[in-house]
């Protein structure tokens, strides 16, 4: 099998062709919410937003998982760090995450033993290796990582590790959605996350798009990918025919990855969640089963959550749902820039206030 | 976060394998695959294969992008 074919994805010519296409069918204004934050950036790398038409607007969802973390979840990971003989094993974008008074990041300079790790396993490993340390997996992120946490666990389960545990903050995105169509924002159509969506399947959007009745796509990451979506959603639009649409089959189905819901299933269960900006979405978050209560750190280090207001004067709250876009924060390049982040959506690579900064958008 | 370029699984271990990312040799679990063999081409995030990329459907993707473009070109040519 040869993957030349791939070159289609990026074809300048194929792209330009869509653009037009776009231009020539779209005429009613329509906002446009891309949910995932690996879109947002393909979005603005590729420069496809200056060969849309006026009408159409895109706006950045709440798709970085980093930044629907709840202050107060940033906030018990900060104590966990400082928990003796704990190691806290965490994806890079994580660590310098401002919470209250501290970040991950100051943590571990401060001597706290935080480790980035590239997958779960290497968190597993960690234990492995080191039988005297409480080793504590920070698990953020959405059905494209719940599973690899969940399969992670049985490992540690498997291996009789006592020193492993996680602390669940997943999200889960079709409920999100709903939330978010009944907002103050109007989105017109929703781009929806291609690799969520690989493990989810596109029947999974079913009862949010029956009950909401708003135009749907599924899209992957390549520039032709979005432009193809966005003409599609475009059509739907036009045509007064909202739709739920699959852009992406080459990696997505209808069914998703069986096995790895039922993995993430097997270990997990649905619980209500806070998002940042957005509040508590019932059923939209992944909590441990009782039956590997040994791998909760939320019950292996008595965790309790207390409510604590988010970062004075950062917008991320509005930005996550579509209401603002970074400029019209007072702290952008202000006060806030990539290098001193007042917020999660300036720190993360996928966050919407760090594309604008990196890209220079200017909406 | 995630690999997009789909990667080719160049060997297998148990339920490890080795994944070939434009000439980079790294290593993917396979444990949330239902089926996966030496030669497949799968997409990883943050260390496991996530889905075993569908030819037919690449195929299929391009034929629509190709399509869509054609449109535009057929628009042209009928304006002259
Ligand atoms: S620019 Fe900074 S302060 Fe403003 S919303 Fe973004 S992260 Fe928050």
């Amino acid at each position: 099998m040869t993957l030349k074919h791939s070159d289609a994805y990026h074809d300048p010519q194929i792209a330009r062709h869509l653009a037009k296409r776009i231009t020539r069918t779209s005429r009613k204004p329509v906002r446009f919410m891309e949910v995932c934050g690996t879109h947002t950036v393909s979005i603005f790398r590729s420069g496809i937003r200056s060969l849309l038409p006026e009408t159409i607007s895109l706006l950045s969802g709440p798709g970085c998982p980093v930044c629907v973390t709840a202050q107060k979840e940033i906030d018990a990971f900060i104590a966990l760090a400082r928990e003796p003989e704990t190691i806290v094993a965490t994806f890079g974008d994580l660590i310098r995450v401002p919470g209250s008074g501290s970040s991950l990041q100051r943590e571990k300079a401060d001597g706290a033993d935080v480790r980035i790790v590239y997958s779960t396993f290497d968190a597993v490993t960690l234990a492995r290796e080191n039988p005297n340390k409480r080793v504590v997996f920070l698990g953020v992120g959405f059905e494209t990582t719940a599973p690899t946490v969940a399969a992670a666990i049985l490992a540690a389960h498997q291996q009789k590790l006592d020193n492993f545990s996680v602390v669940s903050a997943h999200k889960t995105v079709p409920l999100a959605l709903e939330a978010l169509s009944d907002g103050e924002i109007n989105i017109g159509g929703f781009l929806l996350p291609g690799h969520v969506s690989v493990i989810i399947g596109l029947d999974a959007y079913r009862p949010f798009f029956n009950a909401c009745r708003v135009p749907c796509v599924v899209a992957g990451f390549e520039p032709t990918d979005l432009l193809q979506s966005i003409a599609m959603l475009v059509d739907q639009v036009e045509s007064n025919r909202p739709a739920l649409e699959n852009a992406y089959p080459r990696v997505v189905s209808s069914a998703g990855n069986p096995k790895a819901v039922s993995i993430m299933n097997e270990v997990f269960e649905t619980a209500d969640a806070d998002w940042r900006g957005i509040g508590t979405i019932l059923a939209s978050g992944l909590a441990i089963r009782d039956k590997y209560a040994d791998f909760d750190a939320v019950k292996v280090f008595d965790i309790r959550l207390k409510p604590v207001p988010e970062p004075k004067g950062c917008a991320c709250g509005e930005i996550l749902t579509g209401m603002k876009i970074p400029p019209q924060c007072p702290l952008y390049k202000t006060v806030c820039n990539p290098m001193a982040p007042v917020g999660p959506c300036m720190v993360s690579s996928e966050g919407t206030c760090a594309a604008y900064y990196r890209y220079h958008g200017d909406g | 976060m995630c690999l997009a370029i789909p990667s080719k699984i160049t060997h297998i271990d148990n339920e490890m394998a080795t994944i070939d990312v434009d000439g980079v040799k790294r290593s993917a679990s396979l444990m949330l695959l239902e089926d996966a063999a030496v030669g497949d081409y799968v997409f990883v995030h943050a260390g496991f294969a996530i889905k075993k990329l569908d030819e037919e459907s690449a195929m299929e993707t391009i034929r629509l992008l190709k399509e869509a473009a054609a449109f535009v070109d057929d628009l042209e040519a009928d304006k002259g």
